[in-house]
């Protein structure tokens, strides 16, 4: 058992190393602009950079963007396979998954394909339709969280009580949805929410392909052509997937703690 | 199945959302992979894929994707092992499923600069094995080629099969072990002829979920390595940018061949845990 236990010590050592060697690294670096003296110059570079706060603004909003219209497609869908549509269940995870099964390159690639300049649809010809194109693929990455929070959230409450109750009060589909469902996930859907701003902040391949000026092409530009700003970018990077993931767990280790109430 | 309206309504969006930005823009790729340039039926952009720099993206993005995924799944599981089987104290658990929860989603081109600032020419772990005698630079180690880019997603890989793998571990009933003890079986036994046939499922499926993960990632390879590593998204990328393969058809044919990868392994996945949850529940 001691043995075993040294063991377990040395293995968490060896991780934990592993683990933190980049973050310190990153952090050291990040602070080696000015010549012979740690300091926080190369972080007042980036944030004073206008193209930096432009790109991040930009992604910020389609982060915003890709949340509601993420949450506005999942709700109504997951509750309304919880009531009453049982059946659509399997075809409806299916969907979801598929997201993590299709490469967000070649997904991507199916956009550019679909929604050129001579389709039906010429969402990429411009830059308005380009935006909106990003924010559904968007919605489209996020899709497996977000679907998995709202529907763990939704079986943590009595769905069909709730309806029939509101409804022999004379509420309508919308007003139950809107003021009696959704006040009850909001836990879920903010922990949906958290996951979705972590992917889409950061996201690469989609922003490059459709040509358009988010955070994610801005970084990799300044990795190609700077010294200290990628690091003190990367931890700032870091710092969000840290708050928006712990964020996440705080809303949906709330849920739980509701549903034993 | 006759639709009530106010239901039809309600999942209308999820199903016109799904079809024309999942559905559709996929099943465009596959039916462009057996097209040529008039729009007639070939089986001739398939039969190109067989060319050699093509075939070499495929083997060395394969080649990549096994390494990370099989050195991720024992890195994983066995962080994992110790922090949830290892008497550790309490707070070890809860600690590294938090951190692994933000480390699998920490990847891109941001941990591309990290590891570039760890582990680069002037990397501080680079300078820091130099100052100890350890020139690893000298020693062939290279961050921008296979065993860089390897070791770089495994910073995603390992924490996604620490969770993975966590439920599974958790599965494991203490009165296997009790059983196995009073019938004299030794610690090494145990494990042997009951705990590892029992994971053997979820760890074969972890290890294919790990597989498609690094097989589908671009930004890494891209901000760490520019072109440099011929693997298939890398290419894949560039054929969108720029048609270089100059035969647009010949792209779809490449997606379709990634899609076919990640889809199996996806499958083997699911299959697997099917089999895996019937023990563990």
């Amino acid at each position: 058992m001691t043995r075993g236990r040294i063991l377990a010590w040395g293995i968490m050592l060896a991780g934990t190393l592993y683990y933190l060697a980049p973050l310190i690294a990153t952090f050291e670096f990040s602070l080696r602009m000015k010549r012979g003296v740690y300091s926080f110059e190369a972080y007042r570079v980036v944030f004073s950079n206008n193209q930096f706060q432009d790109a991040f603004l930009y992604s910020v909003v389609q982060a915003l963007a890709t949340i509601v219209v993420g949450a506005a497609i999942v709700a109504p869908t997951a509750y309304f396979v919880r009531l009453r549509l049982p059946r659509l269940r399997g075809l409806v995870e299916f969907i979801t998954l598929l997201p993590l099964v299709v490469p967000a390159i070649v997904l991507v690639f199916g956009y550019i394909k679909l929604f050129s300049s001579s389709s039906y649809l010429p969402l990429t010809s411009t830059s308005l339709g380009a935006d909106a194109l990003l924010m559904f693929g968007y919605v489209a990455l996020s899709l497996p969280y977000m679907y998995r929070a709202v529907d763990s959230s939704l079986s943590t409450i009595d769905v069909r009580t709730l309806t029939e109750a509101a409804e022999s009060l004379g509420a309508g589909t919308a007003t139950i949805l809107l003021r009696v469902i959704l006040p009850n996930i909001r836990s879920g859907i903010l922990s949906g929410a958290f996951v979705s701003f972590a992917i889409v902040i950061g996201e690469f391949t989609f922003a490059s392909l459709l040509d358009r000026p988010a955070f994610g092409p801005y970084l990799q530009l300044i990795g190609a052509s700077r010294a200290y700003e990628p690091s003190a970018l990367a931890m700032m990077a870091f710092a969000l997937t840290w708050g928006c993931m712990g964020l996440m767990q705080a809303f949906s280790g709330g849920a739980h703690q509701t549903a034993k109430r | 199945m006759r639709l009530p309206w106010r239901e039809g309504l309600g999942v209308a969006p999820f199903f016109v959302f799904a079809a024309l930005f999942l559905i559709v823009p996929t099943v465009s790729l596959l039916v462009g992979a057996f097209q040529d340039k008039d729009g007639g039926f070939t089986l001739d952009n398939i039969v190109r894929l067989w060319q050699p720099s093509i075939l070499n993206s495929y083997k060395l993005s394969i080649e990549i994707s096994v390494a990370s995924a099989l050195a991720g799944a024992l890195a994983g599981f066995v962080l994992a092992l110790a922090a949830l089987r290892g008497g550790l104290p309490g707070w070890v658990r809860p600690t590294l499923m938090t951190f692994s929860g933000v480390a699998s989603n920490f990847a891109g081109v941001p941990l591309a600069f990290a590891f570039m600032a760890t582990l680069g020419r002037l990397g501080f772990v680079t300078l820091a094995l130099r100052g100890l005698g350890v020139d690893i630079y000298a020693a062939g180690f290279n961050l921008f080629t296979f065993s860089g880019l390897t070791l770089t997603y495994c910073y995603f890989q390992i924490p996604l099969m620490t969770l993975v793998m966590a439920p599974a571990i958790e599965g494991l009933k203490r009165e296997w072990s009790e059983a196995a003890e009073t019938l004299g079986a030794s610690h090494l036994q145990y494990w042997r002829m009951v705990a590892l046939p029992v994971l053997w499922p979820s760890l074969a499926g972890a290890a294919l979920l790990l597989f498609a993960n690094a097989f589908g990632a671009v930004a890494t390879a891209y901000a760490l390595t520019g072109s440099f590593l011929n693997i298939t998204p890398i290419l894949l990328y560039a054929q969108i940018r720029g048609d270089v393969l100059h035969d647009p058809n010949l792209g779809y044919a490449l997606a379709l061949g990634m899609l076919v990868i990640t889809g199996a392994s996806n499958l083997g996945y699911l299959a697997l845990r099917a089999r895996s949850d019937r023990w563990l529940r």
